[in-house]
């Protein structure tokens, strides 16, 4: 029973609210001090040398040391990454709104597998990326090709992408879904009556409106490839190389892995600091950036929506 | 669901829409274009099979995930590994005198291997493995300690004065007891979730009950700029900032432990838990809060009493979810963890999680060797836990959904 | 505008997959945590003077250059520690001889405490009981009434490696010891505990107090500077190699290796901290 409190000076109410209150602003306190620690202390690392410097100086110079060959592995890295998971991703998705249907066990199995997909802890996609496309896939490619000779068959950009593609499938999936959901059945009803095929109706009429929520999907889908470094551990990343990656076969550094390594094996890791730090700010810059852009995105898109359906 | 307001083609009576916004082939300047073509049917049903195909990814890549790990953990899991070196050393000069199938069961191969090496080589591997024998004076070198029961069980090994769980792979007789690495994942993840379900569940109560609309639209973004920080970022950020600042107001004698790991990880996983707990109490359905405030219940018993217990499910599945997330990740509890494979109950000791475990060693095993099956054996054991956590999580959600929609 | 972007994105695609055949000239260096600023400091430095080559170099940890050598995936193996017979027994199974051993230079293993503690000194026999967990607090050594609080590498190290066949005469760390992933790790942690005491390179030691080591408990102290490790005075003293397999040590490789151990390369030895090798030795 709900015991009502009229008149009485309601300090159970002031209690709860505040409560929660107070857990909210921790956790946005939290997060500003998160972040104004990291844009402080990496601030003043931040030049022209720092984002396009390169590492012939010495990696762990704080005065000479570039990120460039990290910002550029990983810029290669989600590059390979989009190239194979959007197509997948979004056929993938086209297939659950458009030709599923939602009652039957395929469907639900689907359904199911991406959402598991999701789930799967960052390291055993590292497992999975070393055990099945380097050594399996890689290993395949190499008795086919060369036969035998090591050239597919080891940790290379090609293979980290791969893995990173696998990672972020589901992401792509739910957004490019969203974003098929949100195109009015008007417009495919139109299209079948006039005498479209099915396809058509998707590939010329469908997809082109779900465009935007497929940027968003894959710009989403990049900031969390940007940011992984359990899967690449083991299937491509390097402490250090002279060159940028040129072939797929090739190694490379990259931002979150360069964060991983200054904070734990660089030679004094007080010294370092400010590279550490300059390194965490981009990185968190280019996320931001990113994530900000798929909001952007996907709120003018949920606007010229809102427009269509009057 | 994503109907428009408008009129289907079949509605007699309903006027026509106004004209949706120009296709793109559409603009003026270039002429029309027609949308459809002449296309056999064959095509189409080809499309089709294929657009199939395509999505059945997603199951392939979820099978091919457990396979491959779980391929390479098989050997343990059916219990053929075998590293015990109770054996007889055979001279280097009885080579000649040797049966073929002691000869290669003593240097680890089959007889079959055994014909590519010439003498001198074999020479050098007996020679070689007369040195690994003649180490270890230890007894233990004679057990297997890949069974079941090393990896679960205390032992009392020699060195030691009682029985215990040691996990110390790489060392004169390799000890592969993975308890403590259990007690440290749970340590960890329960730190975590204590840390991020009050806060997480306050905030969504409040985002989603008590705050005006604006505050609202304000706050939800906040948090989930938290999402958008990558592990990595949050683990640097537990070991060089948090660490330093709770050793300081704390006072314990470890600066990395399984607090701090906990703090960071709890961070990491607030984000899932307010989203999904949010959307949950925010699908109440809206009669429930009106018809209490009508009867004059204040905002907040409303919340506590009447939106959380009907949205109870949602709260349990983003709890479930959360700590999937939590045993599962892996850089902040390495790099903040201090990665010691203490088993004791206090949460201000060091602690080694399944993950950091896995991160930390793999890049050191010889492929195909006991201790990289060991690793793949974590890793599934990871992906069984996470994907029994996630098959919870997904069917209470969907039950959730479910009944939602059939009271309307 | 879909089109052309579909066309840059194919273009973009097919050069950096067209990028023809292995450059000629790469050595991938692979191991030693130890050892891996020292490669880096090398290969900088040789690049500079012979700008046709590369040279990679990536940490990881002495077993995981040697895992890698076995894998066929570095073409030289940076090591803190020789290798076991069991891994050479491998080598010989993968290359049907044994893999070449070049001693690079020499690196003592300094014990770190927190500059505030008292000590400065301690034996080996004392080592092995603090480092295996028989000793757990610091008075039983000589120091104040508080628990010993223990920072070690990780079992991909060879340091680790080096100092339990050592210093503990094989037996197992205890379990209570907090695995860093590199010595600047341990460091950090000894420097910011005061109960700490951790182990690593000589070359890295800023923040922390090195303790003179003595090979018997109250014995002479012997302090681990350049002199005491080339006469072989201090007790903790190790070789820092590169193993290769033999048919790969020729040509560019083995060009590299011997440039490393001349009188260029010991001085970038000396550089960065570690002691180059006595010249009989080179």
């Amino acid at each position: 029973m709900i015991e009502l409190r009229r008149g009485k000076r309601d300090w159970q109410s002031l209690l709860f609210t505040g409560a929660t209150m107070l857990a909210t602003a921790i956790i946005v306190a939290m997060v500003f001090i998160i972040l104004g620690n990291i844009a402080w202390s990496g601030g003043g690392q931040m030049s022209f040398r720092f984002i396009f410097g390169g590492t012939q100086d010495g990696m762990f110079d704080v005065a000479h040391a570039g990120i460039f060959p990290m910002i550029f592995g990983t810029v290669a890295l989600v590059f390979l990454m989009t190239i194979a998971v959007v197509p997948v991703g979004v056929i993938t998705a086209i297939y659950l709104t458009e030709y599923a249907r939602e009652a039957s066990p395929i469907t639900r199995v689907i359904r199911g597998a991406i959402n598991n997909l999701a789930g799967v802890p960052s390291i055993v996609f590292g497992l999975f990326g070393l055990g099945f496309f380097v050594q399996f896939v890689g290993g395949g490619l190499d008795n086919l090709l060369s036969g035998g000779e090591l050239r597919y068959g080891q940790p290379a950009i090609v293979w980290a992408a791969a893995t990173m593609a696998v990672l972020t499938l589901p992401v792509v999936i739910v957004a490019t879904e969203e974003a098929l959901r949100a195109v009015p059945k008007g417009l495919r009803e139109g299209s079948l009556a006039l005498g479209a095929t099915k396809w058509e109706t998707i590939w010329r009429l469908v997809l082109p409106q779900a465009l935007p929520g497929v940027m968003t999907g894959g710009i989403l889908a990049v900031s969390r490839g940007a940011g992984e470094v359990a899967p690449i551990m083991f299937t491509g990343a390097a402490y250090y190389l002279a060159h940028l990656p040129t072939k797929l076969t090739d190694q490379f550094m990259e931002l979150g892995y360069h964060i991983f390594v200054l904070s734990t094996q660089s030679p004094d890791i007080e010294r370092t600091k400010p590279i550490l730090f300059g390194t965490v700010l981009v990185l968190l810059v280019l996320t931001f950036l990113l994530n900000l852009a798929a909001i952007l995105v996907r709120a003018r898109m949920r606007a010229q929506v809102r427009l269509a359906h009057g | 669901m994503s109907d428009g307001p408008g009129p289907s083609t079949l509605d007699p009576g309903a006027g026509l829409q106004p004209a949706p916004a120009l296709l793109p082939s559409q603009r003026p300047g270039r002429p029309p274009r027609a949308i459809t073509r002449r296309r056999p049917r064959w095509t189409e049903w080809l499309i089709e099979r294929g657009i199939f195909g395509v999505s059945l990814v997603s199951i392939v890549m979820i099978f091919l995930i457990f396979a491959f790990v779980a391929r390479e953990a098989l050997p343990v899991i059916l219990g053929k590994t075998n590293n015990s070196r109770a054996q007889k050393q055979i001279p280097a000069d009885q080579i000649a005198n040797a049966k073929p199938e002691a000869l290669a069961a003593y240097l680890g191969m089959t007889v079959a291997e055994l014909k590519n090496y010439d003498a001198e080589t074999l020479k050098t591997l007996v020679e070689l493995k007369g040195e690994e024998l003649a180490h270890s004076t230890n007894p233990d070198a004679a057990l297997n300690t890949t069974t079941w029961r090393m990896m679960f069980q205390p032992y009392p090994w020699h060195g030691y004065d009682k029985p215990e769980y040691i996990w110390q792979p790489v060392s004169e007789v390799p000890k592969y007891n993975v308890v403590p690495l259990f007690i440290g994942s749970l340590k960890a993840t329960i730190i975590a979730l204590l840390f991020s379900i009050p806060l997480a569940v306050g905030a969504a109560i409040y985002v989603s009950q008590l705050a005006n609309p604006r505050l609202r639209e304000l706050i939800k973004p906040m948090i989930e700029l938290l999402s958008g920080i990558p592990s990595v970022v949050l683990g640097f950020f537990a070991l060089i900032v948090l660490a330093t600042w709770l050793h300081v107001v704390f006072g314990y004698p470890s600066r990395l432990n399984a607090f701090v790991a906990g703090i960071a990880l709890g961070l990491a996983v607030v984000p899932i838990i307010f989203t999904i707990s949010e959307d949950a109490l925010t699908a109440v359905p809206k009669s429930y809060a009106q018809a209490a405030l009508a009867l004059g219940a204040s905002p907040w018993q409303v919340a506590w009493q009447i939106v959380l217990p009907a949205a109870i499910p949602g709260v349990f599945a983003a709890c479930v979810l959360g700590f999937g997330r939590a045993i599962g990740e892996t850089m902040i509890v390495l790099m903040a963890s201090g990665n010691a494979t203490i088993m004791s109950a206090s949460i201000f000791d060091s602690c080694r999680t399944m993950t950091a475990t896995i991160a930390a060693e793999l890049a050191e095993v010889v492929f195909g060797g006991d201790h990289y099956r060991i690793l793949f054996l974590l890793g599934a054991l990871l992906f069984a836990v996470t994907f029994v956590a996630n098959m919870v999580g997904d069917v209470v959600v969907h039950r959730l959904k479910a009944s939602l929609e059939g009271k309307g | 505008m879909k089109s052309t972007m579909l066309k840059q994105l194919t273009v973009g695609a097919t050069t950096l997959g067209l990028a023809g055949a292995a450059l000629a000239g790469n050595i991938t260096v692979k191991g030693s945590d130890t050892m891996v600023i020292l490669g880096q400091k090398w290969a900088e430095v040789y690049m500079k003077k012979n700008s046709g080559q590369t040279v990679q170099v990536t940490g990881g940890g002495s077993g995981t250059g040697i895992a890698a050598l076995l894998n066929g995936t570095t073409d030289i193996c940076n090591s803190s520690r020789p290798m076991k017979p069991s891994e050479v027994a491998d080598c010989v199974k993968k290359f049907k001889a044994r893999p070449h051993e070049y001693r690079m230079c020499m690196d003592g293993l300094s014990v770190y405490v927190h500059s505030s503690n008292p000590l400065s000194q301690l034996g080996i026999p004392q080592l092995e009981k603090i480092f295996t967990g028989k000793v757990t607090n610091w008075k039983d050594v000589g120091g104040p009434d508080a628990p010993i609080s223990l920072y070690g590498r990780e079992n991909s190290s060879g340091t680790y490696e080096f100092f339990k066949e050592h210093v503990l005469n094989k037996a197992d760390f205890a379990a209570a010891t907090k695995t860093m992933p590199g010595t600047a790790a341990v460091i950090q942690g000894v420097a910011k505990d005061k109960n700490g005491i951790g182990y690593g390179g000589i070359a890295y030691g800023e923040g922390v107090k090195h303790l003179k080591v003595s090979k018997a408990d109250g014995g002479e102290g012997i302090e681990p500077t350049e002199e005491n490790v080339l006469t072989g005075k201090y007790p903790i003293a190790r070789y820092l190699f590169n193993y290769i397999a033999p048919a790969a040590d020729e040509g560019a490789i083995k060009e590299y290796i011997k440039w490393c151990r001349s009188d260029e390369g010991q001085a970038v030895v000396k550089e960065v901290g570690y002691f180059p090798l006595p010249k009989n030795l080179r």
